[in-house]
């Protein structure tokens, strides 16, 4: 059976079928989506259960001739770290729509279009992850902004044109990058051996030191505007804030993470030498957003920019672990991006609802909340505490996973990064104390605690950020796996401990 | 050996706490029964499994109970995993059962506020992190309880954090913690990279091996750790606005347990600074600096809470500095860790009788003569006071004077300086103690006129007393025959090592009881007569600045507050105007030009479809010419 094929149709086909609807019937069309979405997880997680932990390589390899002439294949196929973000893709899904199940209704279009917008994007974050041909990755890579744009630009709040427009143009300016590389690497393969743009073929050729900085940052770039590292990262808050939450969560702690997934899956995979030349400038780049996003957010008036600078702060911890070049780097950035998924999401959707109720997303109009509604406050302050990466929470885990495994190869940026966890302290108490305590302020006496399908829609994301800060080896018995894969294959062995090490 | 209970210690309380957090209001009538029952019965746990250490010889009295497998990432291997040995015993003991008897005195104390099930909730919460972080197995567990003390002090200080400068207080101490915090992961981090593992049986096992360096980065760190969370010197200034936290908890987490997790921390680390004289000597110094730093805030403030909050610091930093003296001062930091537990917590929840009877008044001005009307306060709170000044035959004296005799008799010129300090620190602790007793048990009434003094309830009475008790007699039952140095002894490896005396004990003693009297005497000279109501302001600058904390919130809000919040400012500027700015010139000009060249185009959604077509083009188009 083709599981991934099926996986990443199965929400186009729920995406036709909703197009088949009469346009009165955007109930049906959300009830469709839900359904479609839910039942995406549930294959998602039947194909988890059958990816075999301790078999190397790519697994559940679907591999078809597409346009021979040019050795363009539609090849599939996943290993840990690919699964685990398709994992996290197809259940957040289904949270998503719950969450914002008011969200499609006042945007440009009506309900019908935003749904099938969403599945869309759900079939390109599969295809993302789990394309093991180049040119199929490029085509989801960029194929997915256009329901971000959509998304954004059709049903956001505010400047919601300008901010997809700059969301557009900044992934156009990568995507450029990465098609230039992507020739060149293809023409490069043909020169030894034939054509082809088949990943572990385009990873055993022999490039010269230069030609593979250029074609390096070709890719690095696009994976650096897209998990934005400084300076490329100024259209996250933009589009953050106009986006609904639900699209925030989708393109916060999905789509962003291709960019990591690529930086590990492509940059280091295919051109390990200028991957080591090219370490040092990254992680400075990752320090520097690990400190200017929590300054950054430290900053923020507003509740929606303040989580996407967050993010850039995460993003750079992501990075940072990558480029480390340890297996405990590599597996807890993985780790890392999940769990940013989870807690990034948990916190836009609770800000969004209150955002909703407040009828502002200003920090300083809230006050007291935790008087007013308790139940919102209190998933708002969990969501908060495992962004900070409270120990006993799933970003814990990762976190330190990421500064350990920097700390043994290059320790004088671990210690600037750990520095990073102050300002998190920072960042999300200033927030909490602005919005959840004092005195109730005036505007929010009557606003309504939590209701029943928020609950809904929030149990599980809380649920699986304490679960995994208590037992993620679940997840890391995947991720490890991969880790060391791509590490030996790239010629990186772990530092050993200077006392009985081996 | 291996044991199956160790996990109810810490899974009781925590279950419990989530229980009443879920149900909500529904728990409101019986919650806090609840609580108090789930956190007495933790304490019935750590009886029994104390009672069987005794039966067990020394050498195998620690247990151990594996639970699973928490990260593992190559060589990066940590199990949830507890351990119960001599030293985490002590703890388990204290925190269940010091910890039981403020539930019980809450449930009274507590009886007016609509919150009391949350506030039981937080308070079984803090149980289960603060026996995690005493019973971890390793670094990263107890790091886990580390940083769950620290959230449970946060809820609880802000406990009432509808008003803002609580809610502010809690955040001061999350912050100052989470500085101490990076100190922890970083020590952490050189264990791993120096030894391969973080558990405190395989560093110990290694440490022979690892350089000077190493150990003293990895003792460094834990001690910056320690100054966060036991409220040192530099980290100290939290403790005092922690007093914004209802009494109890002042009297359970700020005074008797989660505070004094550093020394904890540090003489679980015996075998990291037993091989690491600098940073020993920088652990000395610390203790030394805190405990006169604490000492003289203590002598200025009107605040009864806060008067104790400066004490807790003060005593404290003799733990720390104990901890610092080498393999026997470990034994008297642990020592004078329990007692001070007993007769602080005591003194504390004496304070919130107090407070109970004069309308929640802190102010120590406004008290007097309160001695008869509460008895059994005055009484309770009098014996802690003999035991914290150090008075034979009370448990402080028993402690602390072995603290001032062993730091004097450290080696070289360190032993007379933080001898001297230690001596120094007694006389101070004697004459603000003795304030505190006369402003607010002797002398005239100067109460506020609502004010109706009354006694508190027998639950509140109630452990009062039993921690009284603990003030009298703890000391003299764990020096006794040298009791509690050889209980300790396997974990801390301090077989008697016997050097050159510089005094005796019984001049060392003498020293210190006359160092008391001289405080004592100071103070009560100075209060005799008459208190006004109202602090006078004409005095000399050191009141002033002692009444100012000692400008630590001045130096705090010059050096990192204000810069920093300019530098977040500055950059949140920037990245508008020149990053974004920069990257929006680029775009403007391609949008214009876009807009020129393509006037019938009316959108960039067409247009941006577009570019796909035409990228894939390209694409297929270059392919297509390289094939050729």
């Amino acid at each position: 059976m083709n599981y991934l094929t099926s996986l990443g149709a199965l929400p186009l086909l729920g995406a036709l079928l909703i197009f088949t609807l009469p346009k009165s019937k955007s109930n049906s069309a959300k009830w469709l989506a839900l359904a479609t979405s839910i039942a995406v997880a549930f294959l998602g997680v039947l194909i988890a259960l059958r990816f075999e932990i301790d078999r190397p390589g790519f697994q559940f390899v679907e591999n078809y001739s597409w346009i021979p002439s040019f050795g363009i294949n539609y090849s599939l196929g996943i290993d840990g770290i690919a699964l685990v973000l398709i994992l996290m893709s197809v259940i957040l899904v289904p949270i998503v729509i719950v969450a914002g199940w008011h969200e499609s209704e006042g945007g440009r279009w009506g309900s019908k279009t935003f749904y099938i917008l969403i599945l869309i994007l759900e079939t390109m974050m599969i295809g993302v992850f789990a394309a093991t041909d180049v040119f199929l990755f490029y085509v989801f890579f960029e194929a997915m902004l256009v329901p971000v744009y959509f998304l954004i630009g059709g049903y956001g709040v505010g400047e919601r044109a300008a901010a997809a427009v700059k969301f557009l143009l900044y992934s156009l300016f990568g995507g450029l990058l990465m098609l230039a590389a992507i020739i060149g690497i293809y023409v490069i393969s043909g020169h030894q051996g034939g054509h082809t743009f088949d990943i572990e073929k385009l990873s055993q050729l022999t490039i010269d030191s230069t030609t593979q900085n250029f074609l390096f940052l070709g890719f690095f770039i696009a994976f650096a505007i897209k998990a934005p590292l400084w300076p490329l990262h100024t259209w996250l808050p933009d589009a953050a804030k106009s986006a609904t939450p639900g699209t925030s969560v989708l393109l916060l702690g999905v789509l962003d993470k291709v960019g990591t997934f690529g930086m590990i899956r492509y940059c280091i995979k295919l051109f390990p030498e200028s991957s080591k030349t090219f370490t040092p400038i990254i992680i400075v780049l990752a320090l520097i957003s690990i400190l200017y996003g929590a300054f950054l957010a430290i900053g923020q008036k507003d509740i929606k920019g303040l989580i996407a600078f967050t993010s850039i702060s995460h993003f750079g911890f992501i990075t940072m672990g990558i480029f480390a070049m340890t297996t405990q780097g590599h597996s807890g950035a993985t780790l890392y991006m999940v769990n940013h998924g989870f807690s990034t999401a948990a916190l836009f959707l609770v800000a969004g609802w209150i955002s909703k109720r407040r009828g502002s997303s200003t920090i300083a109009d809230f006050g007291g909340l935790q008087r007013v509604t308790p139940v919102l406050a209190w998933t708002f302050f969990i969501a908060g505490l495992s962004s900070l990466a409270l120990p006993g929470l799933s970003s814990f885990v990762s976190e330190f996973l990421v500064l350990v495994g920097t700390y043994t190869r290059y320790p004088v940026a671990a210690v600037i990064g750990t520095l990073g966890i102050v300002l998190a302290a920072l960042y999300i108490l200033i927030p909490v104390q602005k919005a959840l305590h004092g005195p109730i302020t005036p505007g929010n006496e009557n606003l309504t605690d939590i209701t029943r399908r928020e609950r809904i829609a929030i149990a599980p994301v809380i649920a699986v950020i304490i679960f995994l800060g208590f037992y993620p080896k679940p997840l890391l018995d995947v991720i490890n796996p991969a880790s060391v894969a791509t590490l030996t294959a790239a010629g990186f062995s772990d530092p050993a401990p200077t006392v009985g090490g081996k | 050996m291996t044991s199956n209970n160790l996990v109810y210690l810490i899974a009781l309380p925590l279950f419990s706490s989530g229980f009443l957090m879920m149900l909500g209001r529904r728990a409101d009538k019986w919650g806090h029964i609840f609580a108090t029952l789930i956190s007495a019965s933790a304490f019935g746990i750590g009886a029994f499994e104390f009672l069987q250490m005794l039966a067990r010889p020394s050498e195998s009295r620690a247990v151990t109970q594996k639970l699973f497998s928490w990260i593992s990432v190559g060589t990066f291997q940590v199990d949830a995993s507890l351990l119960l040995d001599q030293l985490s015993i002590s703890f388990v003991l204290l925190i269940t059962g010091v910890g039981t008897l403020i539930h019980i005195y809450s449930i009274a104390y507590m009886s007016h506020d609509l919150d009391r099930r949350r506030f039981f909730a937080f308070l079984n919460f803090f149980i289960a992190a603060m026996l995690l972080l005493v019973l971890g197995d390793s670094y990263l567990n107890l790091y886990v309880g580390w940083e769950g003390v620290g959230l449970a002090s946060y809820l609880l200080i802000g406990f009432w954090n509808q008003k803002p400068e609580y809610a502010t207080a809690a955040k001061k101490a999350f912050i100052a913690n989470r500085v101490g915090d990076v100190g922890l992961s970083l020590a952490i981090m050189i264990a791993f990279a120096t030894f391969g593992t973080v558990s405190f049986a395989g560093v110990e096992e290694k440490v022979s091996g690892a350089s000077t360096a190493a150990l003293t980065g990895i003792g460094l760190m834990l001690l910056l750790a320690a100054t966060g969370k036991s409220a040192q010197f530099p980290l100290q200034s939290w403790l005092g606005d922690a007093m914004a936290g209802p009494t109890p908890v002042s009297a359970l987490i700020h005074a008797a347990t989660m505070v004094t997790a550093g020394v904890y921390l540090i003489t679980r680390s015996n075998f990291i600074f037993d091989n690491a004289p600098t940073a020993q000597l920088c652990v000395v110094i610390i203790g030394a600096i805190t405990l006169m730093f604490g000492a003289l805030i203590g002598t200025a403030k009107d605040d009864i809470k806060k008067a104790l909050a400066a004490s807790t610091m003060s005593q404290i930093g003799y733990m720390i500095l104990a901890t610092g003296l080498g393999p026997v001062g470990y034994a008297f930091a642990i020592m004078h860790l329990l007692t001070h537990g007993f007769f602080k917590a005591g003194m504390f929840l004496g304070a919130g009788s107090v407070m109970h009877g004069m309308d929640d008044e802190v102010n120590m001005r406004k008290y007097g003569g309160l001695g008869k009307l509460m008895p059994i306060t005055a009484i309770t709170f009098g014996l802690g006071y003999l035991a914290i000044i150090g008075v034979p035959p009370f448990a402080g004296f028993y402690s602390k004077d072995k603290i001032i005799e062993t730091a004097f008799n450290s080696e070289g010129i360190k032993g007379l300086f933080i001898g001297g300090a230690a001596l120094l620190g007694a006389l101070v602790t004697a004459f603000y103690m003795t304030r505190v007793i006369i402003l607010t048990f002797t002398g005239a009434k100067r109460w506020d006129e609502k004010a109706h003094p009354h006694e508190s309830p027998f639950l509140m009475w109630g452990p009062m007393a039993i921690l009284a008790i603990g003030s009298v007699a703890s000391g003299f039952l764990l020096s006794s025959g040298n009791r509690f140095v050889s209980w300790l002894a396997p974990v801390v490896n301090s077989h008697e090592v016997e050097h050159a005396e510089r005094f005796q004990p019984v001049v060392v003693t003498t020293m210190a009881l006359v160092a008391v009297l001289i405080g004592v005497a100071i103070a009560i000279a100075k209060y005799r007569s008459d208190v006004p109501r109202v602090a006078p302001t004409n005095v000399n600058i050191f009141t002033k600045i002692a009444r100012r904390d000692l400008l630590q919130d001045d130096f705090n809000e010059a050096v990192l507050m204000r810069p920093g919040q300019a530098l977040t400012n500055f950059l949140v500027a920037t990245d508008e105007r020149a990053i974004d700015g920069a990257v929006r010139t680029v775009g403007a000009v391609v949008i214009g030009s876009s807009k020129g060249i393509r006037k019938t185009q009316n959108g960039f959604v067409r247009s941006y479809a577009l570019l796909i077509l035409f990228g894939a083009f390209a694409l297929l188009a270059t392919i297509w010419v390289v094939t050729l």
